[in-house]
């Protein structure tokens, strides 16, 4: 992948030290809180390993999103809408593990439906007492909605600012339809009290450190996939088609076509980011589907830096963070910051924090239009007996 | 006809809101061969080339690619993929991407997602891309962003990128507006070379590098063609000197 | 000169005129003592003879008749214990008893309640002497009062009343009170026996638009529990078939105009939003997240105007309106000048970056004001409805929204094309190199457009604090609904925002007593992604430029 004169574009040694920080992580929390005792002053809660595993949730989103906008153009503020749906077809398998557990103890309806006088299981509920068929459904459900969507919207050719208001609209109608009490998904209090997942306690630090580690995992192969693709003929493609679409089409690329793969694939890892989200916070509720948080989302990519996969994550993750320190110390403060944050990275960040690594500085300057030295005098001895300059 | 042409252009006719682009167009262009199309503004010169590429379609008329294709029958992409490549006027080679990636982007070959996720360069691939390279002069420039270009080494690259589909017949749309003169020679060089290969048709303005590479020059007006032949006789033609007032 | 006499020739009136007051000086008290007599005897008579002094008074034709039976009904008739003198009490809670003279209907002072009896009074009494009041306000002078004296009668009509009704009805000049004594007649006509005015009676009720009659109508078709008819006649249950068809079109005809009307008012509010949206990304290809809550700062604008000018809540809305646009506007252009004039040319980075802007916006209004929603109080020129007929109510504030969309759409349509500012802003819309080569000052200009829309948007939140309560998260909730309206209507063309505006009101409001608020707006999303597939630039596209070309 490595040529000589080949600028480092794509997976470089940032890239490399992401994957390593991620193992790093992966191998020294689950150490923290299994193997030092409660009172070391370095040991990780279960709150700690939580909040953690939900960054990493959180970053996997952002990698979904960073590989359709940032490689292709594609801007999408309704992404957290498959974080969601990855996250109920979860909750709908933990509900079932209920059981009779619940509240009102009826073995096969969880709480809510019981509650709502239901009689019988929906028919969208069936098989989901299966692992199996529900991370079957993690995949399918956000990959099918995407699938749909996207047809419609790319075949029309609606891009730019008019796909994003429309995505906008599609989380928002999602928002609303799941809020509803007899839709069958909990209404507005969504699925909760979850007891365990695949017989292991909810509430052991044992399963959330597994959790935890599933999450890195998780994170890590969705990286790497994103970037075989992004590194593929398919990956120069889809850059060719983020600057110049109609001259791709000309070239007998099915813009279309590419445009739709990448977002179902984005949707899949959004779909599993919330299914992993979900057994580790315990609890889901439509207000995921929120328009702000996919707009959020955006934001983390941005101030991470978008077209660099691991930025958009370390964006994600530190944003977060800051949210989590601010509305615990200075709750009023947080929006202030949230907006401040969106003002200034379009304006003084436009390649966000990844474009301050020197490497990228250096390839910006190349993209800019100034050229390293070896190759102007290349292009000057090229130059027939002409005095002009090159543009 | 003793043997079979490229192109047949036989009596297009296209209106647009009532005037007519073109009127009664009729041309003939022979396999391998390098003609330039002249015309002042307004001759029809685009819209043939549009009625060509499938981009228009002609009220009245025919249009044959080979004795067999007929292009009033397929779309754009479908002409595309018979043999036809169009270069239009403003260079548009992909900004971010390297000369070699432009052009391995162009090479023929299989277009869908699936595909290119698992293409590998294959040394038949390669080999094309480095002879392109030789045609269109850039071999020293294979890594360097098509963004850092010069106005010229652009339009030599979308040449390039044409020449990697293979075609059959090209059609060049004004290939050196804006060029300073080294780089027009060089065109005119990279052009003829091309000649035998390909059949190529120029649309141009420059006459004296119409001059430099014309064996055939075809001369359109309101479009219809008035003249045809070689430079000295279409510049003799009393009809051409009416419409170009001195040419 | 001749010397001219006062008022001419009518001169001679003048003593008759003289003479007539005298008499009617003279005459007046002798009226009232006889009223006070009748009075008098209230205080020791049984129920069932207050009746008849009820009666009695009423044929007095006193002039304080009316006040004085209205407060027998209200129990505010007390008879002061020392010289059995009735009065007139304003409040029955307050002690000392504010009192009010019975005969000049004058305040007479104020006593303590101890040395005061009520009147008493018993449902049978308040039924009569309400008749009694209903009877003597027939001939009152405001038609309202005579409409509810009508209503009054028809629920206890007896031969004596229908005679009066009857009476009534030759003179009556005023419509409605006809319609009303008309309907009335008949309804009761139908519970007689003579069968030719029982048919009349049904013709009559035809026309009416009364859910009353038709359930009086439909009640002649009830069975009875072994399954034949109530109503024996067959003719009779023929007729009233026919009057309930009749009324239930016309009833549907109705309730659709009414839904045309809400449909049209919601339509109104997103027309007056998409119109600043339309304006700042059509001219300015600036895609606005902080429309919404520009809007907002008009609304709470409002409330301030309201706050700062509390007896004055009448005009309230007519300050609020510049205002509104002031405020927004400047707000507009600060946003222009500090953060979007550095984004030209990147629209997604401009709905990024103003998105941040909403959300400081919407932090800044909840930490000055509170995030708790404010209530804006709607002026009383605006409250109430008009009132078409039976089946139709248009709410006045709905009404007043409607036409004021309107205007403002008139006015922003007047001043693109007819001023100066307009033009250059078209100009700078078209071409912008070129209005630049000719002199116009471009960035003047893009400061002048995203403050008008922004103005505008503040106008748009006037009105809708109207409709809805204020509070900091009032841009939210229709910042997407009117992102569609302009991407539905074509982008940067006002015609298109007013038409798709109002027709996107209309559907909305035409599925959601079938769907269901939610269910109708994922229809109309899905409506409109299915709509861009045939037209992707919207129903009035931008010739030439798309979004996407920059």
């Amino acid at each position: 992948m490595f040529r000589p004169g080949r600028p480092l574009l794509l997976h470089d040694r940032a890239g490399t030290w992401f994957l390593a920080v991620l193992a790093l992580v992966a191998l020294v929390v689950p150490l923290l809180n299994q193997v030092l005792s409660a009172s070391s002053p370095l040991h990780m809660s279960q709150y700690g390993v939580t909040l953690i595993g939900k960054y990493l949730c959180y970053g996997m989103l952002a990698l979904a999103i960073d590989l359709i906008w940032g490689y292709c153009g594609i801007l999408s503020l309704g992404h957290a809408a498959f974080f969601a749906i990855g996250g109920y077809a979860m909750g709908m398998y933990l509900m079932r593990e209920i059981g009779p557990r619940g509240v009102y103890g009826n073995p096969v309806l969880p709480d809510f439906m019981v509650f709502l006088n239901w009689k019988s299981l929906p028919w969208f509920w069936y098989g989901f007492n299966h692992f199996l068929f529900a991370m079957a459904m993690v995949v399918a459900v956000p990959a099918l909605l995407a699938w749909i969507f996207g047809w419609f919207a790319f075949r029309s050719r609606v891009t730019g600012v008019y796909f994003s208001i429309i995505t906008q609209a599609l989380t928002y109608a999602l928002m609303l339809a799941f809020f509803r009490n007899n839709m069958g998904f909990g209404g507005n209090n969504g699925f909760t009290d979850f007891k365990d997942i695949l017989g292991f306690d909810l509430h052991s630090d044992g399963t959330h450190v597994v959790l935890l580690v599933l999450t890195a995992i998780a994170l890590a192969g969705s990286y790497l996939a994103c970037l075989a693709i992004v590194e593929s003929r398919a990956g120069r493609v889809i850059r060719a088609i983020r600057d110049a679409e109609s001259r791709s089409r000309f070239l007998g690329y099915p813009v279309e076509s590419f445009k739709l793969w990448l977002f179902v694939f984005s949707a899949v890892i959004a779909g599993i980011a919330g299914a992993l989200y979900v057994p580790q916070i315990g609890i889901i509720n439509p207000s995921e589907f929120a328009p702000i948080n996919s707009i959020e989302a955006v934001i983390w990519v941005a101030v991470g830096g978008r077209g660099t996969l691991y930025g958009a994550t370390a964006g994600a993750v530190l944003v977060n963070y800051g949210k989590t320190y601010l509305t615990g110390a200075f709750p009023e403060v947080w929006l202030y910051v949230l907006g401040a944050l969106f003002v200034l990275v379009t304006l003084l960040l436009p390649r966000g924090i990844a474009g301050l690594i020197p490497a990228r500085i250096k390839e910006a300057k190349r993209t800019a239009g100034g050229t390293p030295k070896m190759d102007r005098a290349d292009i000057k001895a090229e130059a027939i007996g002409s005095n002009e300059s090159p543009s | 006809m003793l043997r079979d042409k490229r192109l047949y252009l036989e009596d297009l006719t296209v209106s647009f809101d009532g005037s007519k682009a073109l009127n009664g167009l009729t041309l003939y262009v022979e396999p391998g061969e390098l003609l330039c199309v002249i015309g002042p503004n307004g001759a029809g010169k685009t819209t043939m080339m549009d009625v060509i590429t499938g981009k228009t379609r002609p009220d009245y008329g025919t249009a044959w690619f080979g004795s067999d294709i007929d292009l009033l029958k397929l779309s754009e992409a479908e002409i595309v993929a018979a043999g036809i490549a169009r270069k239009f006027q403003r260079p548009t080679v992909f900004e971010q991407l390297t000369v070699f990636e432009n052009l391995e982007m162009a090479s023929a070959g299989c277009r869908s997602f699936l595909k290119t996720l698992r293409a590998r360069l294959t040394a038949a691939e390669k080999e094309r891309i480095e002879e392109v390279l030789e045609i269109i002069g850039l071999s020293g420039h294979r890594w360097a962003l098509g963004r850092v270009l010069a106005h010229g080494q652009k339009q030599w690259l979308e040449i390039g990128m044409l020449l990697m589909q293979n075609p059959e017949l090209l059609l060049v749309d004004e290939p050196v507006a804006g060029m300073t003169p080294a780089e027009i020679e060089r065109t005119a060089e990279l052009l003829l070379s091309l000649e035998g290969e390909h059949s190529i048709v120029v649309v141009e303005h420059d006459m004296s590098f119409v001059r430099s590479i014309a064996r055939r020059v075809v001369v359109l007006h309101e479009g219809r063609v008035i003249a045809d032949g070689d430079m000295d006789k279409v510049q003799r033609d009393p009809r051409v000197i009416e419409v170009y007032l001195g040419v | 000169m001749k010397k001219r006499l006062p008022l001419g020739g009518q001169w001679p009136f003048v003593p008759l005129l003289a003479l007539g007051a005298a008499l009617a000086v003279y005459a007046q008290p002798a009226k009232d003592a006889a009223f006070l007599g009748v009075l008098g005897e209230l205080q020791q008579a049984s129920y069932a003879d207050k009746a008849a002094i009820v009666e009695r008074l009423s044929q007095t034709g006193h002039s304080s008749v009316r006040a004085v039976l209205a407060a027998l009904l209200d129990e505010r008739l007390y008879t002061r214990n020392s010289d059995q003198k009735v009065f007139i009490v304003k409040s029955t809670d307050a002690d000392p008893l504010q009192l009010v003279d019975p005969v000049s209907l004058r305040d007479a002072g104020s006593a303590s309640a101890d040395s005061f009896t009520a009147i008493g009074t018993n449902n049978a009494l308040r039924h009569q002497v309400r008749i009694t009041l209903a009877r003597f306000s027939l001939s009152s002078s405001d038609a309202a009062v005579r409409l509810d004296a009508v209503r009054e009668l028809l629920q206890s009509l007896d031969d004596p009343t229908v005679a009066l009704l009857r009476q009534r009805l030759r003179v009556e000049k005023n419509s409605s009170v006809r319609n009303e004594i008309d309907t009335g007649l008949a309804l009761a006509a139908l519970d007689g026996s003579d069968r030719q005015a029982r048919l009349e009676a049904i013709a009559t009720l035809h026309s009416s638009l009364s859910q009353n009659v038709r359930n009086r109508l439909a009640s002649l078709l009830d069975r009875s529990s072994d399954g034949s008819f109530v109503e024996s006649d067959a003719k009779i249950r023929q007729a009233a078939i026919s009057a309930i068809a009749g009324i239930d079109e016309r009833r549907q005809f109705y309730s659709a105009a009414e839904t045309l009307f809400f449909g049209l008012s919601l339509g109104s509010v997103l027309v007056l939003i998409a119109i600043g949206l339309a304006i700042t990304f059509g001219v300015m290809r600036v895609i606005n997240m902080a429309h919404g809550e520009l809007m907002m700062l008009g609304a709470y604008t409002t409330y301030a105007v309201q706050v700062v000018m509390p007896g004055h809540i009448g005009i309230s809305i007519l300050v609020a309106i510049p205002a509104a646009f002031l405020v927004a506007g400047l707000t507009g252009v600060l946003i222009e000048r500090t953060v979007i004039r550095f984004l030209y040319g990147r629209p997604l980075e401009t709905l990024l970056a103003t998105f941040g802007v909403s959300l400081i916006l919407q932090q800044a209004v909840r930490s000055i004001f509170s995030p708790l929603n404010r209530s804006v109080i709607t002026p009383a020129w605006m409250s109430g409805s008009l009132r078409l007929n039976d089946a139709l109510e248009l709410t006045y504030n709905r009404l007043y929204i409607v036409v004021f969309a309107l205007i403002v759409f008139g006015v922003v349509l007047l001043v693109l094309k007819r001023t100066r500012v307009g033009l250059d802003i078209r100009a700078v819309a078209q071409n912008r190199a070129m209005a630049k080569a000719m002199g116009i000052r471009t960035e003047w200009v893009d400061a002048m457009t995203f403050g008008l829309g922004s103005g505008i948007a503040g106008v748009a939140g006037v009105a809708l604090s109207q409709l809805t309560n204020v509070g900091p998260n009032l841009g939210q909730s229709y910042i997407i609904d009117s992102f569609l309206v302009v991407v539905f209507g074509g982008v940067g063309n006002l015609w298109g925002s007013l038409i798709g505006g109002m027709s996107m009101g209309i559907v909305n409001n035409l599925l959601e007593p079938y769907a269901g608020a939610v269910l109708a707006k994922i229809f109309v999303l899905i409506a409109l992604i299915l709509f861009i597939q045939a037209r992707p630039r919207g129903l009035f596209p931008q010739a030439g430029r798309s979004a996407e070309d920059e």
